[in-house]
């Protein structure tokens, strides 16, 4: 046993290169590195490079843009959260566009990772009654509130558990990220998840080149193909980075709150400690890390 | 075993003991703060000081310094009134039963704000001014929580000044207009 042996994979590898290697008659972009790799946690710096390297390229000729797929790790010290103020937002969907903006979503078909939900102020939160489709003139619209929703990154995330190959996962900082390369397209996370916060790519995605956004991360907004789930990140580019979501930057009326959990000076431990907060659909003990407050 | 929890009360007792002696000189100042175990903020962290960065105020064009107009021979009438020399323009919608011009504004020193205690207060602090009946905002928008916020959850955060969003002469928001919603699923035939 401690031999050192062809492992399966090799030789599962080995065994299907040859013969996808004589179905692709010799295509030269099909490379052992990215269809015969292992999983993104296994996978070596050297590996990773190689990856990304590819998307960059990707992008270059696809986009003829000069793009950056990074792979910043989650920092020591870090647990991200995010708490929304529903006093507050007044339903104008600019959250959904920036998201759509910075996060490289198909433009046609449309994929939106937040969704604003209006709801009945008589009928208080209730998904039955709640219209994602509202439009009007202006809004607020007297009567309303509004519930912007997208993923949860629950602590105790059932998306995760159904996955039948582990191609979505809890990162070390919070964020539940998917590798769109290990995605089988199975939409398995689709119907655990109770919040519905999980898009497939039932087409192949459409990005105008001159919107692309070209600060892209791996696990996050780099171009996602055909066949694959994809959902909110928290802007994983960015708050890798230190800085803010991009939704949490456009909200006109400052609805949107970030930041480190284990941090007790941070605006989410302020919102915790002060406000009165909830979190959706508690009783399904999935731990959202997605806190609900009224500000006012 | 038995020994073992004997000689465990035992040593708790002499660390009480010795915690009540070290609480005698609690008031110390040496003993009140433990750097090692607490959060160190980062060097960006938002300072204590009551000055916070923030833009410059949104006046309108050509509208400051106010001592351009409101001259020094400028007769200062404090009567409560309806304005109709100049800004006619301003509908104080602000409290406006209880509250006028000069409430906030100087009447000596025109290019500037005062508290109600009469202390003056720099339009570009203006929400210092807004404090004084706003406290539980003016506390959250001190700890990013009440306000836009850009920059970073981390380290240098952008404010805002209350009067960049909320026109101090009527401050609700107005409505305004959503962006488009999603396309609803189509149906397959
Ligand atoms: S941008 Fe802010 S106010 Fe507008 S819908 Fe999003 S959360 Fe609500
Ligand atoms: S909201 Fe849904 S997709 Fe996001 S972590 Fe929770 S279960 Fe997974």
């Amino acid at each position: 046993m401690n031999a050192p042996e062809t492992t399966r994979r090799d030789m599962l590898c080995t065994l299907a290169g040859c013969a996808a290697a004589a179905l692709a008659g010799g295509c030269s972009d099909f490379t052992h590195t990215e269809f015969f790799r292992g999983h993104f946690k296994e996978l070596s710096e050297d590996e990773l490079t190689a990856i990304r390297e590819k998307i960059e390229a990707e992008c270059k000729t696809k986009y003829d843009k000069d793009v950056t797929v990074s792979n910043t790790p989650a920092r020591e010290g870090v647990q991200f959260a995010y708490a929304l103020d529903i006093s507050r937002c007044v339903g104008c969907r600019r959250c959904v566009y920036a998201c759509v903006a910075e996060n490289n979503q198909s433009r046609d078909p449309v994929v939106q990772w937040i969704r604003v939900l209006e709801m009945d102020k008589e009928k208080g939160i209730d998904f039955e009654h709640a219209n994602p489709y509202y439009d009007a003139e202006t809004v607020p619209r007297p009567g309303h509130f509004y519930l912007p929703v997208a993923c949860q990154h629950c602590a105790d995330p059932a998306c995760v558990k159904s996955c039948p190959v582990g191609a979505t996962w809890k990162e070390p900082d919070g964020i539940v990220v998917i590798d769109y390369d290990w995605c089988i397209g199975c939409r398995c996370c689709m119907s655990a998840c109770p919040y519905g916060a999980r898009r497939f790519n039932w087409k192949e995605p459409s990005l105008p080149a001159d919107q692309v956004n070209a600060n892209m991360h791996i696990l996050g907004n780099r171009p996602r193909p055909k066949g694959v789930v994809e959902k909110c990140t928290w802007c994983v580019q960015r708050v890798r980075d230190g800085r803010y979501p991009a939704c949490v930057e456009v909200c006109p009326v400052g609805a949107r709150k970030f930041g480190n959990l284990l941090d007790p000076s941070s605006e989410i431990r302020y919102v915790l400690d002060k406000k009165r907060v909830f979190v959706l659909k508690n009783e399904l003990a999935t731990h959202p890390r997605f806190y609900y407050f009224y500000g006012l | 075993m038995k020994f073992d929890i004997a000689r465990r009360t035992r040593l708790e007792a002499l660390v009480a003991v010795l915690a009540l002696v070290a609480g005698a000189c609690g008031r110390h100042e040496s003993n009140d703060l433990d750097l090692s175990a607490g959060w160190v903020p980062g060097p960006d962290a938002p300072s204590s000081d009551s000055k916070l960065h923030t833009p410059p105020p949104p006046f309108s064009e050509g509208i400051f310094p106010c001592s351009e107009c409101h001259e020094a021979d400028m007769p200062v009438n404090t009567k409560r009134r309806e304005l109709s020399m100049a800004h006619t323009d301003i509908v104080l919608k602000h409290d406006e039963e209880h509250r006028w011009c000069l409430d906030c504004h100087d009447a000596a020193d025109r290019d500037s704000l005062h508290l109600a205690g009469g202390d003056k207060v720099p339009f570009e602090e203006s929400y210092r001014l807004c404090g004084q009946c706003h406290g539980d905002k003016y506390r959250d928008w001190r700890a990013g929580v009440h306000g836009r916020r850009g920059g970073n959850w981390d380290g240098e955060k952008s404010y805002l000044l209350c009067v960049n969003c909320h026109n101090a002469h009527s401050p609700r928001f107005a409505p305004i207009k959503p962006l488009p919603p999603p396309p609803k699923p189509e149906r397959t035939p």
